[in-house]
């Protein structure tokens, strides 16, 4: 048998767009097979068909040299195909048993003792160390995605199919999850990848197809092509890594936290005697594996939460019993991490969102009532500016964009308030190769123009590109900040475990 | 051509599945659907009088069904506009009974109070939920019941009627919002000077939401609350506000069915208008011109079943049934618009 699954010429149209055209899918029995494009490029709508949720409109499936028909997810797990969904449909108050058995409970008595120990079994099997009697919301995202593996495996899958399964991983989770994938196939098992992250797709993947526009551009074996090359399969063009950035001097200090301590909403003290200093014209990195402080030092620094005890000053001024608006009009800015929950209101034309912080200002408003035309055209520069590409431009509502989009939306909306200090929080989470390297050209512009940025991200790669300084966050204390130029990715990797320098 | 707004399209569709449903109830108790409706409307229209008291009735529906909508575009569901009207009407009673003042002055404060007095109501769901997070849900449906107690008691007490206890004096005609003119008009009809209340109420809500900053807020708040305190927009404060301007209207919607429409206050009584208000904002699609025309649509079905049901025997609870049925299909409409998405692109498909 040459392939397992075989996906021949299948084509898909939605109104308006072809998702998939012509696109021709061979996985081969026991290979990491990536499935590579940017947002939108099509990669959801095939995996889609062949989990049954859409129908080709033409093209045919072949599952071990068979042709088959998959008009629902139960047909696909009949088929032994399993998925791996990027937001994971588990029960949170549910047990790990429970969550697995979850529609295959049998006859009337539910026999979860038996389920479990099958499942314990199956744990050992692939080492996905998953205690089957824990609860899903006592239990890490890591464990919750195994949790989805053991989902599939229990179903008796040996096709699986993860859609970016490492959005929501910290870097050692990252890795586990690739070790987990190496030995699945180990053990006879065929994986199909969703991503676009080249890194992953160079540590795991045998072959890469890549996808653009709804076409298939290549079939590439993994080891003979770079990262360079995947990019450019991808992006149908040239890309840089590397962000050009000049020598700079740092000027005054701009944001000043002292020692600042912060609670989080359970009373758990974590964000722990914090000092750090941001200069005009720098871009300090704040590096940290996720849950170590980061959201609640966001928060204090900006006003969603109120602090313990010590100072935030910006250009000297103190700011930490400020409101939110306040603080932004002294001269900060915010990229938030979650643009779906913070960063825009999606039901609101992509206009109205880019007056979410100054909509109460003349041009945009006199005496509280909205000048349309105003905002209007702001929008329209702003689109044009930040090139945010959308169906009706300013009009289109902020849903309907595409997560580049959005994300340029909120960067240029922030940017526009020329802030003093700019707090960018995973600016390009989630998004493709073209949109990051775009954001990140406009950070190094904020800098270079004499403006502070901070910026927190949990990949390392991102913040050794632009950071000029990097400060280590663990467990919610200043480990140490080092000059980006004198360090590397090891001795961070190390600080961020708790490490200073020097003393392992 | 100008496209017809989505929400629109699918109440006209909700609306037609509700009147087939109420066919089909007509046939099934062995009546002639096509009479009945013709009755229906006919009781509804047939003459001036009876345009005024369909007009009457949607005026509270209007008003009810504005303040469901105001609170809802802020993400707040008031269940409470029954108990707020109660309110409004007991303090415009009460005021129409008891103040001694010219009759132009007289309305305006018995207006004002109504209007208060919904608003007071409204105000502490407002308060519990920006404050202790109370779900106004079970806030407002508390209030009704506080609004149901305090007119039991307070109406026998101070506003008892000539020959029961059961409700209030009857309002003199001075302290009536009926006005002879209108009166006359309509033939005798109960329609009064709520309805410009509630034309204008439509007119400055609709301002409200769409051209003020402070309708921005509300909306954002409403439709991403943790975006719009991300925004440093102050959340709670759009919270309380919306909920007190929900409970104004609400208010107005008493001093127009208890000063106008009716001409005392009973006491015992839920006002069955302040659900309806939920109703009439759902279908309306929580925007004041569909309130307008979906309380005008409900006053009509409430205003003609009697008639039908005199001349046809079909009972007057298919009018309910039928307005029930139409929530319903608002309620699943979604389900309707992906029909309606079917048959459009079978047509192009077809049309090629």
């Amino acid at each position: 048998m040459e392939y397992v699954v075989e996906m021949l010429n299948i084509r898909k149209e939605f109104p308006g767009v072809v998702a998939n055209d012509d696109i021709t899918l061979q996985i081969r029995p026991m290979e990491i097979h990536a499935l590579l494009g940017e947002n939108g490029a099509g990669k959801s709508t095939i995996m889609s068909i062949l989990f049954g949720m859409y129908h080709a409109d033409r093209g045919e499936i072949r599952v071990r040299n068979k042709k088959v028909t998959i008009s629902n997810p139960n047909d696909a797990t009949d088929l032994g195909i399993g998925m791996v969904h990027q937001h994971f449909k588990l029960v949170e108050n549910f047990t790990v048993t429970e969550n697995i058995i979850l529609g295959l409970e049998g006859s009337q008595v539910l026999n979860r003792k038996r389920a479990a120990e099958r499942i314990q079994a199956l744990s050992d099997q692939y080492s996905l160390k998953i205690d089957p009697y824990a609860r899903i919301d006592e239990i890490s995202v890591g464990m919750q995605q195994r949790v989805e593996i053991l989902k599939m495996l229990y179903r008796n899958a040996d096709v699986l199919i993860f859609d970016e399964p490492t959005g929501v991983l910290t870097p050692q989770e990252v890795h586990e999850l690739m070790q987990i994938m190496k030995d699945l196939i180990k053990e006879g098992k065929s994986i199909i990848l969703i991503t676009h992250k080249l890194k992953e797709i160079k540590e795991a993947a045998d072959r890469c197809s890549v996808i653009r526009r709804g076409k298939l551009v290549g079939v590439v074996d993994v080891k003979d092509t770079t990262e360079k090359q995947m990019a450019a399969m991808m992006v149908g063009r040239e890309v840089s890594f590397k962000v050009e950035k000049e020598p700079r001097t740092a000027g005054e200090i701009v944001l000043d936290i002292q020692q600042l301590n912060v609670q989080n909403a359970r009373k758990y003290r974590s964000v722990k005697e914090f000092s750090l200093q941001v200069r005009a014209g720098e871009i300090v990195g704040l590096a940290g594996v996720d849950g170590n402080g980061q959201k609640e030092l966001v928060e204090a620094i900006t006003g969603l939460c109120t602090i313990e005890s010590g100072h935030i000053l910006i250009n000297g001024k103190d700011i930490s019993s400020l409101s939110v608006r306040r603080r932004n009009e002294t001269g900060l800015a915010h990229i938030p991490e979650d643009r779906h929950k913070h960063g825009l209101i999606m039901d609101y034309t992509v206009a109205e969102n880019m007056v979410l912080k100054t909509y109460y200002h003349p041009p945009y408003s006199n005496y509280g009532v909205l000048n349309e035309k105003a905002i209007a055209q702001h929008a329209a520069k702003l689109i044009e500016l930040f090139d945010v590409r959308s169906g009706r431009g300013a009009f289109t509502p902020a849903g309907k964009l595409s997560g580049g989009n959005q994300q340029k939306a909120i960067v240029g909306r922030e940017i526009d308030m020329d802030p003093d200090i700019l707090l960018a929080v995973q600016p390009t989470r989630g998004l493709d190769v073209g949109a990051i390297e775009y954001i990140h050209k406009r950070l190094v512009e904020q800098r270079d123009k004499g403006k502070a940025v901070l910026m927190i991200s949990l990949e390392l790669d991102e913040i050794f590109n632009l950071a000029d300084r990097i400060a280590v966050i663990s467990n919610g204390e200043l480990i140490d900040v080092v000059d980006t130029s004198e360090t590397n990715e090891e001795e961070v990797g190390l600080m961020m475990t708790g490490y200073k320098r020097g003393t392992a | 051509m100008k496209r017809i707004p989505d929400a629109l399209l699918m109440a006209m569709a909700a609306v037609l599945l509700g009147l087939i449903a109420g066919a089909l109830l007509m046939l099934a108790i062995g009546s002639n659907p096509f009479e009945g409706y013709y009755y229906l409307f006919r009781g509804g229209l047939m003459n001036m009088q009876r345009v005024g008291n369909t007009i009457a009735l949607s005026t509270t529906l209007i008003l009810t069904g504005l303040s469901v909508a105001f609170a809802f575009r802020t993400g707040l569901f008031n269940i409470g506009a029954a108990g707020q009207m109660l309110i409004g009407g007991l303090c415009a009673t009460t005021v129409g009974l008891l103040v001694p003042l010219p009759r132009p002055i007289l309305l305006v404060v018995m207006v004002l109070a109504a209007m208060l007095g919904g608003a007071l109501w409204g105000s502490v769901p407002g308060l519990l939920k920006a404050k202790f997070n109370v779900h106004e849900v079970v806030a407002t449906i508390m209030m009704n019941w506080i609004a149901y107690w305090v007119v039991y008691y307070f109406v026998p007490a101070y506003l008892k009627g000539q020959f029961l206890e059961t409700e209030s004096r009857v309002l003199p005609a001075a302290s009536s919002l009926r006005t002879p003119w209108l009166t006359d008009l309509f033939n005798g009809a109960y329609l009064n000077m709520g309805l410009f209340i509630a034309i204008a109420m439509i007119i400055i809500i609709r301002f409200l939401l769409n051209r003020t900053t402070f309708g921005y807020e509300l909306k954002a708040v409403g439709s991403n609350r943790d975006a719009a305190l991300f925004a440093g927009i102050q959340v709670n404060r759009s919270i309380i506000l919306s909920m007190v301007i929900a409970g104004g209207l609400a208010g107005l919607a008493g001093a127009s069915f208890y000063t106008g429409y009716s001409a005392n206050i009973q006491i015992g009584v839920l006002p069955i208008q302040g659900f309806d208000g939920i109703a009439v904002a759902l279908l309306g699609a929580n925007n004041p011109l569909g309130v307008l025309g979906a309380a005008l649509f409900f006053g009509l079905l409430h205003a003609g079943k009697g008639f039908m049901n005199a001349m046809t025997g079909i009972p007057p609870e298919i009018s309910d049934t039928i307005i029930a049925t139409i929530i319903y299909f608002t309620a699943t409409s979604l389900l309707i618009g992906r029909a309606l998405d079917y048959v459009v692109r079978r047509k192009k498909k077809g049309g090629k």
